[in-house]
């Protein structure tokens, strides 16, 4: 489990002080996918950083497993590193070495002899799905082959915590889902907790269970994936929920539906001309931002209707295809 | 004054020279350039690892006034012309040689002159290393020295390699210079034979020499650096 208690951090830039963080309080239990959402400059890498404390907190502490994190010994975070591993926005390879090599890497700064680390490595590529690319350096592979020999290295020295940092910002829609599978079959094959941090919403709705948003150096709103999107409550909430124009959105008289694709196999189905002909509910599409990856969709829809009855039916009706959940997203309470 | 340049008789002592003289010279100057280069890695290269890893956002910070002695020293010793240097060295170069005049005693004053420059060249090329890879090698559980070591020496040798070339020709040209007050190679055949005692077609065999010797370094040295660039495939 990580508590991070009353977390603050402040920089000194060259005009004053700027807080980063201010007062953040989250716990994270052991087996979650966790994401941290937040626009640039929320505060999310600060957050990320301070968990291994690549940055040192100005006020507040981290706690895993109970271990006052910021108190530990030069030594002793030195180990807690191989337990709290990390991947990055621009996967951060070692280029001179071979992706054998930067797997490695993590085990020879252990002191792991040479032979077993190379076996350990090993198996990694084979986990990672890359069993060929050994001997090849990383800048013969793709960005996502790069993340995935990432993923291999920090996995090697048996991480109890995986935290990603923008993981997938710099990668298509293609490889994000690809890389996203990964992480999960990791969550659930290894038991490794992991916490996500991004700014696209898409990659929390896909594999997180629980978010907080982070606006301004402060947690907005926190709880399960479900209930903090369709109940937004904070205004930094209702900005990812909403796009563009949700004021507008918000005020109309009607009810609101959010319909989210999560790989439905609904690629050829014209769903909401469908729903119009089959149950005779004309739905207003507020907003939609869905992608099609493979014969899968992902992403989300914001529908109006009229009453309770039509959002009683249409969610009916919707859910019928696998993997389309429907909220009805109450702004104003 | 090329009609004398090529006379029968300044041919016939230029080949006499040639054969019995330039030999030597070429040892002598490469020998001099090589190991005055290696010892002046041995003190620049720790030197530019001191300059990168103890800056205050460095991975080993150091205080800030070793930091500005460490600068200060540096940019003194680059300051000085080459030939001023080599005169103010001369007790040095006696304490440590036991003479100051000879291709031996030449090595001292060109150590001297260039590890600072190295260490120049070196904290140039360790900065090339992005930061997010030390960061990423932080998180890790690296220590500093892990970090120097494992990660930012090792990937920016091609770039430490093109910098070594750059130096090696620099101490080549130096070398050179110390024909004056007597060091030996081609420097002093050019310096004896050409300035003093007027045989300029011997001076320019120990320039076009010269001149070989630059192009061999540069296009071994930019071989080495490409083909130790794993970035580039």
């Amino acid at each position: 489990m990580i508590e991070i208690v009353n977390l603050s951090k402040s920089f000194d830039v060259a005009d004053g002080r700027v807080d980063a963080l201010k007062n953040v309080s989250l716990t994270i239990n052991d087996g979650d996918i966790y994401g941290i959402i937040g626009m640039s400059g929320a505060g999310k890498s600060t957050l990320v950083r301070c968990i291994n404390m690549l940055e040192r907190p100005s006020d507040g502490k981290v706690l895993i497993n109970g271990t006052d994190i910021g108190a530990l010994s030069d030594a002793e975070l030195i180990k807690t590193r191989r337990k709290v591993t990390m991947i990055f926005q621009g996967f951060n390879l070692l280029m001179q070495r071979t992706c054998l090599k930067n797997i490695c890497f993590p085990l020879e700064l252990a002191g792991v002899d040479k032979k077993s680390a190379r076996k350990r490595a090993l198996e990694l590529l084979e986990i990672v799905g890359l069993p060929d690319k050994a001997n090849a350096y990383p800048a013969q592979l793709s960005g996502g082959q790069q993340q995935r020999i990432a993923i291999a290295r920090a996995l090697a020295t048996d991480p109890e915590i995986l935290l990603c940092d923008e993981a997938t910002s710099a990668l298509d829609p293609n490889t994000t889902h690809s890389i996203l599978s990964l992480i999960r079959e990791i969550n659930e094959r290894l038991g490794i907790t992991v916490i996500i941090i991004t700014h696209q919403m898409s990659v929390v709705e896909e594999i997180c269970n629980r978010v907080a948003i982070l606006d301004g150096g402060m947690v907005a709103e926190e709880g399960t994936v479900a209930t903090v999107f369709s109940k937004p409550q904070s205004s930094a909430a209702k900005r990812l929920v909403f796009p563009d124009g949700a004021n507008e959105i918000i005020d109309s008289h009607e009810r609101k539906l959010r319909v989210v694709f999560n790989g439905a196999f609904a690629t050829k189905t014209p769903m909401i001309t469908k729903m119009a002909v089959d149950i005779g509910i004309c739905a207003n599409i507020l907003a939609a931002s869905t992608k099609c990856i493979g014969d899968k969709v992902y992403g989300n829809m914001l529908l109006g209707v009229e009453d309770e009855e039509c959002v009683r039916k249409v969610k009916e009706y919707l859910e019928m295809t696998a993997d389309v959940h429907v909220e009805e997203v109450n702004a104003d309470a | 004054m090329l009609e004398k340049m090529f006379s029968s008789k300044a041919l016939s002592d230029a080949l006499e020279i040639f054969v019995n003289e330039f030999p030597v010279a070429v040892w002598e100057t490469l020998y001099v350039t090589v190991l005055s280069t290696a010892f002046a890695i041995i003190l620049g290269l720790p030197l530019g690892v001191l300059l990168v890893a103890g800056e205050k956002n460095g991975v080993y910070p150091l205080p800030a006034w070793l930091m500005q002695i460490l600068n200060v020293v540096i940019n003194l010793l680059r300051s000085v012309p080459f030939l001023i240097l080599m005169i103010l060295v001369f007790p040095l170069t006696r304490l440590i040689v036991g003479t100051t005049v000879g291709t031996v005693a030449s090595i001292v004053p060109l150590v001297i002159a260039a590890f600072p420059f190295i260490a120049r060249l070196v904290e140039t090329s360790l900065r090339e290393v992005s930061p997010n890879i030390i960061e990423a090698a932080q998180s890790m559980g690296a220590t500093p020295f892990q970090i120097i070591t494992k990660v930012m020496i090792p990937e920016s040798v091609p770039s430490l390699l093109t910098n070594a070339t750059t130096a090696v020709i620099t101490i080549l040209g130096y070398s050179a210079m110390s024909g004056i007050i007597g060091g030996g190679g081609l420097g002093k055949i050019a310096i004896n034979y050409g300035y003093y005692r007027y045989k300029y077609l011997v001076m320019m065999i120990a320039v076009v020499l010269l001149i070989l010797l630059v192009k061999i370094f540069q296009s071994l040295g930019t071989r080495l650096a490409t083909k130790s660039d794993k970035r580039l495939k």
